[in-house]
């Protein structure tokens, strides 16, 4: 008797053509298509290597970027800090010796690790991505299965290509409706942590969908994706569409020709069947989003920008005191307004907001305003390329123009490992990822929120509503 | 290279009743700058463990002398945020061999069992109990038994299993690492790459 084959999830297409042998019911030998590396996670992988006797399995599948610890003005001098050089040394004698693609410091092609596969068109729909970096889950939003890996696990994917994994649970976000005026997708995601918290994904890989998401071009769900392992998740993905190819075709390392239509075949049979089963489901409407900004010391302690800290009546009792350590570290108290809160620093960058749309978006808002004399900013491109193209555009100019600087690339202080350091106990409003403590230097009070809540903290020098300018 | 292998521990513990501790809290990012593994314990939960100046907080629990042990007990939600390894190498540099929790982040997990160090997730209603008992009393131990998947609370009796991966148990059991692993089936993935890979 002949059945229709089981409805699967986007992620259990790409799940099953990875999987090289089961080892047991739940844990198989998975195999990786790319595998991007930097300097901060990878030298204890090669050491591993080299102390085993055992080869790069396969060099071609491996890239390398040197971003985290970079300084993001002049680049082209030697690095000061030691260390930091040390780790940029060493990551470039590993390449040379095991025949890795290295996009350098001043190469044209160098830049954060999650700006460049996408643009270089390393990242293609159906693929599995691991990097040893968290936000790996940022090439979700070609449709891939993306997640981050620890040192280990580099050297595992160095060593064979491979990893051992377990089988996720599935869950699918859809996010409906239309996004109100001066709202990104940043603030889309930032909501739906909020609402799940920082932990409310944890053990599965999502997929985002919905007309919200549809709507979204390319670099605006990267922004979603990247930050679905700040819900928890081991990645989140979206189903690719023409966006997705639109962006794809005709970049440096896409598929060509034949071998395009090949490919596109292939990349259209990997949306999720319509009877597909997720393990859980979640339904929001975009129409319930406002600029979003965090007050809180994990990135689901967020609100929309006009509401209050909570009360701790509103909190539940057995996590108060988690709650009253984060907001001694902020410096807040529990039921105040956020709006009209002094801010010292303003950060524009990273792989979450770091590409040429949230340059624009940023530069955009501040075309004929200027920069608020008690705030520092920094503006970083999250890669040469973007920093090319934002010249191009006279992006810089604008910026000039308002009082601001334009960087050179890096991860910057998104986590302060260069002299990009948050002074302890300042503000700062940063379109990064992460608000834990000392994230962004020691002592630093880090406050998430799109490029364009950022844009207008950076003119008014204190917590504004964007909307208030459009 | 093998793992340390884990069968069995009876130990004191060390409690973090915090919620939500990040891995950057575990080594703050200035930290890993190391081109090697080791030595991570002297940095570990540096910026909660000392003063600007480097002399230690009083009121952080490890330096406090009434608790010892090498099992650390912490809140829901441990080992979020970023992917560095560099975390469960300095738990496990510190001296620790597991980690108890309501909750783990997924990424910590797997860097931890691929170090020797076990996480053990329990209910919240043992983890509230866990920490009463420590609190009452740091001389309490509890037994964490592999082979059995249990943890005991031993003064009280009370045992709690624990999930894991058959795959992941037998390595801690023997001391198995996954590269080796990976190494074995070389001959396989080159054959599964020729006939299945999707990838060009």
């Amino acid at each position: 008797m002949s059945s229709n084959p089981k409805p699967k999830t986007i992620i259990e297409k790409i799940w099953d053509k990875h999987v090289v042998q089961a080892i047991d019911e739940e844990t198989s030998v998975f195999y990786i298509d790319r595998h991007f590396i930097h300097e901060v996670t990878s030298p204890q992988a090669f050491t591993g290597l080299r102390n085993r006797g055992i080869k790069v399995a396969r060099p071609h599948k491996t890239v390398a970027t040197a971003d985290h610890n970079i300084p993001t003005q002049d680049q082209h001098l030697t690095i000061h800090d030691e260390l930091s050089r040390l780790q940029v040394n060493t990551l470039t004698k590993n390449c040379a010796e095991n025949g890795i693609e290295l996009y350098g410091l001043n190469h044209p092609y160098n830049g954060i690790v999650h700006v460049i596969g996408p643009e270089l068109g390393i990242t293609q729909p159906g693929m599995t991505i691991v990097c040893g970096d968290s936000h790996t889950s940022t090439h979700g939003a070609f449709g891939t299965i993306a997640f981050g890996i620890g040192t280990s696990e580099v050297e595992m994917v160095l060593a064979s290509q491979c990893l051992i994994l377990s089988k996720p649970k599935k869950m699918r976000i859809n996010v409906e409706g239309k996004l109100g005026k001066g709202l990104k997708s940043k603030d889309i995601v930032l909501y739906i942590i909020s609402q799940i918290s920082a932990s409310g994904a944890t053990g599965y890989f999502v997929e985002f969908a919905g007309s919200a998401i549809r709507d979204l071009s390319m670099e605006a769900r990267m922004t979603i994706c990247n930050m679905s392992i700040e819900m928890g998740a081991r990645g989140g993905l979206i189903a690719p569409d023409k966006t997705t190819f639109d962006y794809i075709n005709g970049r440096e390392m896409a598929p060509k020709g034949e071998e395009w239509e090949k490919a596109l075949a292939y990349w259209k049979t990997l949306p999720s069947d319509s009877d597909a089963v997720f393990d859980k489901e979640l339904h929001f409407d975009a129409g319930d989003i406002e600029p979003m900004i965090t007050y809180g010391t994990n990135p689901g302690m967020g609100l929309g920008i006009s509401k209050k800290i909570p009360s701790l009546d509103e909190v539940k009792p057995n996590a108060h005191p988690s709650f009253i350590k984060s907001l001694e570290y902020m410096g807040f108290a529990p039921g105040e307004p956020m709006l009209g809160k002094p801010v010292d620093y303003v950060f524009v960058g990273s792989c979450t907001n770091g590409r040429i749309e949230d340059l624009r978006a940023f530069a955009g808002f501040v075309m004929g305003k200027k920069k608020a004399e008690n705030i520092t900013a920094w503006i970083v491109p999250g890669s040469k390329q973007v920093e090319a193209q934002a010249k191009k555009e006279g992006l810089d100019a604008i910026l000039r123009e308002a009082g601001f600087e334009l960087r050179q690339p890096g991860c910057s202080a998104c986590l302060a490992m260069n002299e990009d350091k948050i002074p302890k106990g300042k503000y700062a409003v940063s379109t990064s990822n992460r608000n834990f403590e000392g994230r962004q230097g020691p002592g630093a009070r880090t406050m998430l929120a799109s490029p364009i809540t950022a844009a207008a903290v950076a003119v008014t020098g204190r917590i504004t509503d964007p909307r208030n300018f459009l | 290279m093998p793992i340390e292998k884990f069968v069995k521990l009876t130990s004191t513990c060390v409690p973090l009743p915090v919620e939500n501790v990040d891995t950057d809290q575990i080594i703050p990012a200035r930290f890993l700058k190391a081109t090697t593994r080791e030595g991570f314990g002297a940095k570990l939960f540096y910026d909660w463990r000392y003063n600007p100046g480097g002399s230690p907080r009083e009121d952080f629990v490890l330096n406090n002398t009434r608790y010892s042990g090498s099992i650390l007990v912490a809140g829901k939600n441990f080992g979020s945020g970023s992917s560095r390894e560099h975390a469960a190498w300095a738990i496990s540099d510190y001296g620790f061999r597991v980690v108890v929790s309501s909750f783990f982040a997924d990424i910590f997990k797997s860097n931890a069992l691929n170090n020797g160090l076990l996480p053990v997730q329990v209910s919240e209603d043992f983890l509230a109990q866990l920490f009463e008992v420590i609190e009452k009393d740091p001389h309490n131990t509890i037994t964490v038994d592999l082979e059995n998947q249990t943890i005991s609370i031993d003064s009280l009796q009370r045992s709690e299993s624990f999930e894991i991966s058959a795959y992941k148990k037998s390595c801690m059991l023997n001391g198995y690492d996954d590269i080796d692993y990976l190494v074995s089936k070389v001959a396989e993935i080159e054959k599964w790459e020729k006939a299945d890979s999707v990838d060009a």
